[in-house]
């Protein structure tokens, strides 16, 4: 670790609780390291508040591998930052230069409330798994692995769509906070598989019937969720979700 | 929230999120279906005064069931306003704590996708203004094989002689082409259809059919402005 360290102007939204008005505070933050991730940045942010008898900076975080879904923020107006595929955890000091401002929000739709300064209430997103999201069997000994042949095509789809760690950034960057990629891949990994296809219908009735009622907006097509996604999600998810629930509508 | 009220069969159907998008996209296909005939129609202006007019007078004689297709037509019409109006109306809702910073990421929405609802808007306004000014315009009278029909060619050259009307009918029209532009693939998503292969294909004959609509209206408003310049 040899490079020169560098020195960041922050702006950072800092809300006490998830009632009281908030706003957005400036830092300035020297000794940055090109080789931090974004949240070890921050961490040593809140090092450096702390050590002053400040309040720190409450984030959202866990695995810091870039596969729980757990991190979050919008960084200069983007979802997970401006690197393409990559969570906010996985983003690196390197894609910023001395003497940036970086803009640090927390994702903002109204089925998202914030917590605290940057963290935010996903579990909207649980309510919408919970509503459909699974499949019902009688638990006992493993199926045999070859009993029910699934192609090749197919069984890359679902795990495509499998692949979505429900971060929730698809509505962060969605201009109307929808949360149609994310619902539509957590239906597509069950729909596509012969295991899911016996409760497709309920399930899309259930899910969407869920994401509506939990205030989410309409999806217009313009595809910033699949943009800003760190999976990759495409949007045939939604086209796929878009078919099933008129099927269901017809069954049901 | 409207899917509290009702939850099952065609009213849960049209009270959800993808319910009022796929009629958003179904109607957005017809009424693309009309535009396509009102331009081939208005294609006869070429042929001079008396083939227009007895395209016009042809149309004003099926009497019932014209009023019955026009009828139906500004159904499909409020039909996709309507729906337009409460899905932005949800939008909005959707995202109380507006960002201090949002940036596109240049990979998905364009200037087409965000401004929907205003290129919509514009082409409400235009559409009552259209209506006001030709089928519902001046009304002349001439005598066509012997039968005295409404000089509608007559209406339409008046009308565009005022450079300003014809460069607010251009304008009018490029708004439309922008709308479509996103309207076309955003329908076929809608409803569902979504192809590694085609959905390419569709974008491109929706840009190309956007563009030629918006080319042919316009050409035609400039024409009728030349041909009350000569006369």
């Amino acid at each position: 670790m040899s490079t020169a360290t560098m020195t960041l102007k922050l702006k950072i939204w800092r809300q006490a609780d998830n009632t009281s008005k908030g706003s957005m505070k400036e830092y300035d933050l020297p000794g940055v390291s090109p080789d931090m991730s974004f949240l070890e940045m921050l961490d040593l942010l809140n090092e450096n508040l702390v050590n002053s008898g400040n309040d720190p900076v409450a984030f959202d975080h866990d695995c810091r591998e870039g596969i729980c879904g757990m991190c979050s923020l919008m960084i200069n107006g983007e979802a997970h930052g401006p690197q393409k595929l990559t969570t906010t955890c996985q983003l690196h000091m390197r894609s910023f230069k001395d003497g940036d401002t970086v803009v640090i929000e927390p994702f903002r739709a109204k089925a998202f409330p914030v917590h605290k300064d940057l963290m935010v209430d996903r579990s909207a997103f649980d309510e919408i798994i919970a509503a459909g999201g699974f499949i019902s069997m009688n638990a006992g000994n493993a199926p045999d692995g070859n009993a029910i042949p699934i192609g090749k095509e197919t069984a890359d789809l679902a795990m495509d769509a499998a692949a979505c760690i429900g971060c929730g950034a698809c509505v962060a960057s969605c201009e109307n906070a929808s949360a149609m990629l994310f619902t539509s891949a957590k239906l597509s990994q069950l729909a596509l598989l012969p295991q899911g296809k016996a409760e497709a219908a309920e399930r899309a009735q259930k899910m969407v019937k869920k994401m509506d009622e939990l205030g989410f907006g309409n999806c217009t097509n313009a595809a910033e969720c699949e943009a800003s996604c760190p999976k990759g999600i495409e949007l045939s998810n939604i086209a796929r979700m878009n078919r099933e629930f008129f099927k269901s509508s017809l069954s049901k | 929230m409207a899917s509290n009220t009702c939850s099952t069969g065609i009213c849960g159907y049209l009270c959800s999120s993808i319910g009022k998008k796929q009629l958003m996209g179904v109607t957005a296909f017809l009424l693309i279906g009309f535009l396509k005939t009102h331009l081939l129609g208005n294609l006869l202006i070429l042929g001079g005064r008396d083939l227009f007019n007895d395209y016009a007078h042809k149309l004003i004689s099926l009497g019932n069931i014209l009023i019955v297709a026009e009828v139906i037509l500004l159904a499909i019409f409020l039909i996709h306003l309507f729906l337009a109006i409460a899905l932005v109306w949800q939008n909005k809702k959707a995202r109380p704590v507006k960002y201090h910073s949002k940036k596109r990421t240049g990979r998905g929405a364009t200037f087409a996708s965000d401004t929907m609802p205003y290129t919509g808007v514009v082409i409400l306004v235009f559409i009552v203004l259209h209506l006001l000014n030709f089928k519902y315009g001046t009304y002349y009278e001439y005598e066509l094989n012997g039968v005295i029909v409404r000089d509608l060619y007559q209406t339409v050259i008046e009308y565009f002689s005022n450079p300003l009307y014809t460069a607010w009918y251009v304008i009018a029209m490029i708004v439309m082409g922008i709308h479509l532009s996103h309207g076309v693939q955003s329908a076929f998503q809608s409803v569902g259809f979504r192809h590694a292969r085609y959905t390419p294909i569709i974008k491109k004959i929706g840009c190309a059919l956007s563009a030629g609509l918006t080319i042919g209206f316009s050409a035609l408003s400039i024409y009728g402005y030349y041909i009350s310049t000569i006369n």
